[in-house]
């Protein structure tokens, strides 16, 4: 007869709880237990750290993962995503979920985290629907989201709560043009983790950066009774502000316990084995408990805990033990460094207190020693010798006799000293528990990328602020070995070449088609995510001989149009240099009113938009609009915006609006490795904005024309470089035609031009392009010359679709289009 | 992750094979889901249901590999053997699908529901 394996019914799927079955699985494979993991959230596994930085916008939510649902399947883990337990049945051994279910366990690991804690505002709750809409707490995924569409639209909000969370919620709403008032109970920010100088030290650089502070000052009431107005304080200051984020702290989530019988104080009460007071089959970790009195919402804390306790489940270690962590910390808050550890001010007289303030800068440090041991520290805006601060604290390691050095490096070679000075189990990345010595043994085992470390260990893959220290150390270790990381400069991911070795290789194999090069260079394997990149390249590089594959292209590609939020197109007629007639734009708005468009819509580029047509209309929207495509939704060639320069305006020097005309004409629908926009204006006053285009043209006194390159006017704000003054519109052509070919040559997959520009320099650029001197002017006019005779409008294929069904809808189920209609403009 | 929980599966008529592309997929309405139907660039067929649970993305319209789809809108990525998501996102339906020797496309999927799918025109 088989044994029944036993069952571990894991409560809560945050950080605590996976890391806790990932630490049993490293130790004793994934068949030991059948594990049943319930999450209250419908996902996998988060770091829940980074949600500012989803919120902020650096960084996406697929990087937040720690465990894709794949994971728990090839570890034979049944998730319960999505599905809250209501109570445990401790002496039936089991547990009931909101779902009716009934799970039993052999052992059961509670990890429920925290919940936010909401201190007592009237208003913040609605009678019917739970929290005021407009109020929002910043714990969960979807917290996150719902304040990332609120914020869109709203203008003010408050922020209730000065620690962490409350910092970099106000820094991330900040990102959508919120303006944001920060409101902290206590008398300075971050009061748990500083004194009061740092604090306000703090609090100078979170206002430079544009968020009103407010300290002492506790939120009574949340105005508004349909939607949020403001909030009022206890003393009866007022702020306006349409949306409100509590973030005033966390309390150990004890819910689950409490209604099962656990024994719960502040937190859920274990002992030195993580096992709850009197159970012998349950255990908590992370957040929910309560260890020799004390409660960490810190993640270092949680990592000592999983360890513990995956040694007590599997029997590898039944010695291992809990006790307590010294919490040292060290974050970025709202883009400022800090590290806090220990006491934050002397308690005794004979505690030596060494402080460095400059208020200035926003750097503030002190130390507190006592006996020989550092026993606190605090570093604001400078955490350079955080490494070492760290070290001492923990274990006690002797000091400098001068103590200003605690503070600074004081001569002598900094960083790679300092990571030759750490021990081996110095922990390096707090947000994954890795230490140095982890990192060390990485590389001895032949990773010699500092990425290829960081993917194996998940050092610097939380918050990333140790990133730099990840790095000395790898290189350190690898004894000056470190291979660049390869992947970073290929072309793209799924062939491992840079550009010039890619390039190199189809020409000499005569690969004409994205098959033929997965074929020839990726050992057949196609990679979905490189074929766009693909594409460009290799119609870049045949021109007419390019083999075409219609599942290579990106949808935009496919139906020459730009694919929007319901699935619905943007249509968008070539419009050269933004000049139009009475005629077209009556054609257009037949088109329009015919095909009942939802929007039309003035662009940034000088055209109109048609927005909302459904793919399968865009081939008769094309033939009743009868103008070429304006190329709105490729990586191309798109517009030249002009001003309209010498003949009308009164201040023109150069006739920019047949200029620009000229070079859409000539440059149409160009593919390269980045979108183009281009302009020309006709004075130095910039109407046209072309000293912020990829390739601008400005007329200046005396019949010349400026040709600057490199700018940008998106996410990306950049002044483009002068490349070159020139006399006639002639030469800004030729130009033109040889800097937009080098840039589609050299640049790489989705590098604009206002990156590769200051990667190549704009001198070396007027070198090869305008003076000539490595004589590639010939070839670059030549090769630019053999692209233009090649264009073709692809709108063309509305006659004869390329593939069957290319205009099919793909989501006939819903009603198209759904964005708003906006009757003003499509039915006057 | 399984293609249907309970329930008899019904072979559905799809179309001609033709008409889906090597490299391309096309949405069709299968028993009130909709369904898009992918073939490889080896000639094998996937289906995985057609919307994108993240925002409402046309699958169909996606790039894809031998393993994964791409969703066009933001880029969540989904595995069309099996219709997980490598991005984090819940996961897809996937549906048996097969070409018969006539050249016929046909999805397994439950019994159509009692409320028939509202269906747009198909554009040919």
């Amino acid at each position: 007869m088989t044994q029944r394996r036993p069952r571990l019914v894991v409560v809560g799927n945050g950080m605590a709880g996976a890391r806790t079955v990932e630490e049993i699985i490293d130790r004793v494979g994934p068949d030991r237990y059948d594990i049943t993991m319930f999450g209250a959230e419908p996902y996998g596994n988060y770091n829940r750290i980074l949600l500012s930085n989803v919120l902020s916008g650096a960084e996406a939510e697929d990087g937040i993962f720690l465990n894709s649902l794949p994971w728990y399947e090839e570890n034979g883990i049944t998730l319960r995503a999505g599905v809250e337990v209501t109570r445990i049945d401790r002496f039936a051994r089991s547990v009931h979920a909101v779902d009716g279910t009934t799970t039993p366990y052999d052992k059961l690991v509670i990890a429920t985290g925290s919940v936010p804690f909401v201190p007592p505002i009237d208003g913040a709750h609605h009678p019917r629907r739970g929290f005021h809409q407009g109020v929002f707490t910043f714990r969960t995924l979807d917290d996150t989201r719902a304040m990332i569409r609120y914020a869109r639209d709203h203008q003010r909000a408050v922020v209730i709560g000065g620690g962490l969370l409350g910092l970099e919620a106000a820094r991330g709403l900040q990102q959508y043009g919120v303006s944001v008032t920060l409101l902290h109970a206590a008398g300075h920010l971050m009061n748990a983790q500083l004194d009061a100088t740092g604090g306000d030290i703090l609090r100078r650089s979170v206002e430079r950066l544009g968020i009103e502070v407010v300290t002492k000052a506790r939120t009574e009431r949340i105005l508004g009774r349909d939607a949020v107005e403001g909030v009022r304080l206890a003393d009866g200051r007022t702020f306006a502000a349409d949306m409100v984020v509590i973030a005033a702290g966390i309390r150990p989530n004890t819910t689950l316990a409490q209604v099962s019988g656990l024994p719960v104080e502040r937190g859920i009460v274990v002992d030195d084995h993580l096992r709850v007071l009197d159970e012998p089959d349950i255990y908590a970790v992370g957040e929910c408990v309560q260890h020799r009195g004390q409660t960490y919402g810190l993640v270092a804390p949680l990592w000592d805990q999983a360890k513990v306790l995956a040694g007590q489940l599997t029997g590898t270690d039944p010695t291992a033990a809990y006790h307590g962590s010294r919490t040292a910390t060290k974050l970025k808050v709202a883009g400022v460094d800090v590290a806090a550890m220990g006491v934050t001010a002397p308690e005794r007289d004979d505690d030596e207190f060494v402080v460095f303030a400059e208020p200035r800068r926003g750097v503030y440090k002190s130390v507190v020693v006592r006996d020989d041991r550092l026993i606190g520290a605090t570093l604001v805006g400078d955490v350079s010798k955080v490494g070492f601060l760290m070290q001492a604290f923990d274990r006690g390691s002797p000091l400098p006799e001068e103590r200003v050095r605690l503070l600074f490096d004081l001569g002598g070679p900094p960083a790679e000293v300092s990571a030759a000075e750490l021990d081996d189990d110095a922990q390096v990345c707090n947000c994954n528990g890795v230490s140095k010595g982890a990192l060390v043994a990485t590389v001895a085992g032949g990773v010699r990328t500092v990425s290829g470390v960081m993917d194996a260990t998940r050092a610097g893959k939380g918050c990333g602020s140790c990133k730099s220290l990840v790095g000395q150390i790898v290189e350190w270790a690898a004894g000056g070995e470190v291979a660049e990381d390869p992947a970073a400069n290929w072309y793209v991911p799924g062939v491992p070449m840079d550009k010039p070795t890619l390039m190199a290789e189809i020409r000499a194999r005569g690969l004409r088609s994205v098959s033929a090069v997965f074929e020839a260079l990726a050992d057949g394997r196609e990679d979905a995510k490189s074929k766009m990149g693909l594409v460009s390249l290799l119609r870049m590089m045949w021109g007419d001989e390019y083999v075409d594959e219609r599942g290579a292209r990106f949808i935009n590609d496919r139906v020459h149009a730009n694919i929007q939020r319901d699935g619905t197109f943007s249509v968008v007629p070539q419009m050269k240099g933004g000049c139009t007639t009475p005629a077209q734009l009556r054609r257009i708005a037949d088109v329009a009113e015919k095909h009942q468009v939802p929007l039309v819509k003035l662009t940034g580029g000088q055209r109109i938009d048609l927005l909302g047509i459904r793919k399968e209309d865009l081939p008769q929207v094309w033939a009743d609009l009868d103008m070429p495509s304006g190329y709105a939704y490729g990586k191309s060639f798109r517009t030249v915006k002009t001003c309209v320069g010498s003949d009308f305006c009164r201040f023109g020097l150069g006739d920019s609006t047949a200029l620009g005309i000229a070079i859409e004409e000539r440059f149409q629908g160009l593919e390269a490795p980045g979108k183009l926009k281009l302009a020309v204006t006709g004075c130095p006053r910039n109407c046209a904005e072309a000293y912020v285009k990829d390739l601008g043209v400005v007329a200046i006194e005396g019949g010349r024309w400026e040709i600057y390159v490199g700018g940008a006017a998106g996410a990306h704000v950049r002044k483009g470089d002068l490349l070159a003054t020139v006399d006639t519109p002639a030469e800004v052509m030729t130009l033109t035609g040889r800097f937009l070919q080098y840039y589609r040559e050299n640049a790489n997959w989705l590098e604009r031009t206002y990156a590769f520009v200051p990667r190549v320099g704009v001198d070396r650029l007027r070198e090869l392009i305008v003076d000539d001197v490595d004589g590639l002017g010939a070839g670059l006019d030549e090769r630019m010359a053999a692209a233009v005779a090649g264009y073709r409008d692809p709108w063309r294929e509305r006659d004869t679709p390329a593939t069957p069904g290319q205009f099919r809808t793909a989501l006939p189920l819903v009603p198209l289009p759904a964005v708003p209609v906006r009757a003003e403009s499509s039915r006057s | 992750m399984t293609a249907v929980n309970g329930g008899r599966l019904v072979e559905h008529r799809i179309g001609p094979a033709d008409d889906i592309p090597p490299g391309e997929g096309r949405a069709y309405p299968v028993a009130g889901d909709l369904v898009a139907v992918f073939r490889l660039t080896s000639g094998q067929l996937r289906a995985v249901s057609a919307v994108c649970p993240h925002a409402g993305g046309p699958l169909a319209d996606g790039l894809i590999d031998a393993e994964v789809v791409i969703c066009p809108l933001h880029q969540h990525v989904f595995e069309l053997a099996t219709g997980c998501s490598r991005s984090g996102q819940p996961a897809l339906r996937s549906y048996p699908v097969r070409q018969d020797p006539a050249g016929v496309v046909w999805v397994s999927a439950p019994a159509a529901r009692a409320s028939a799918p509202r269906v747009g025109g198909d554009g040919r």
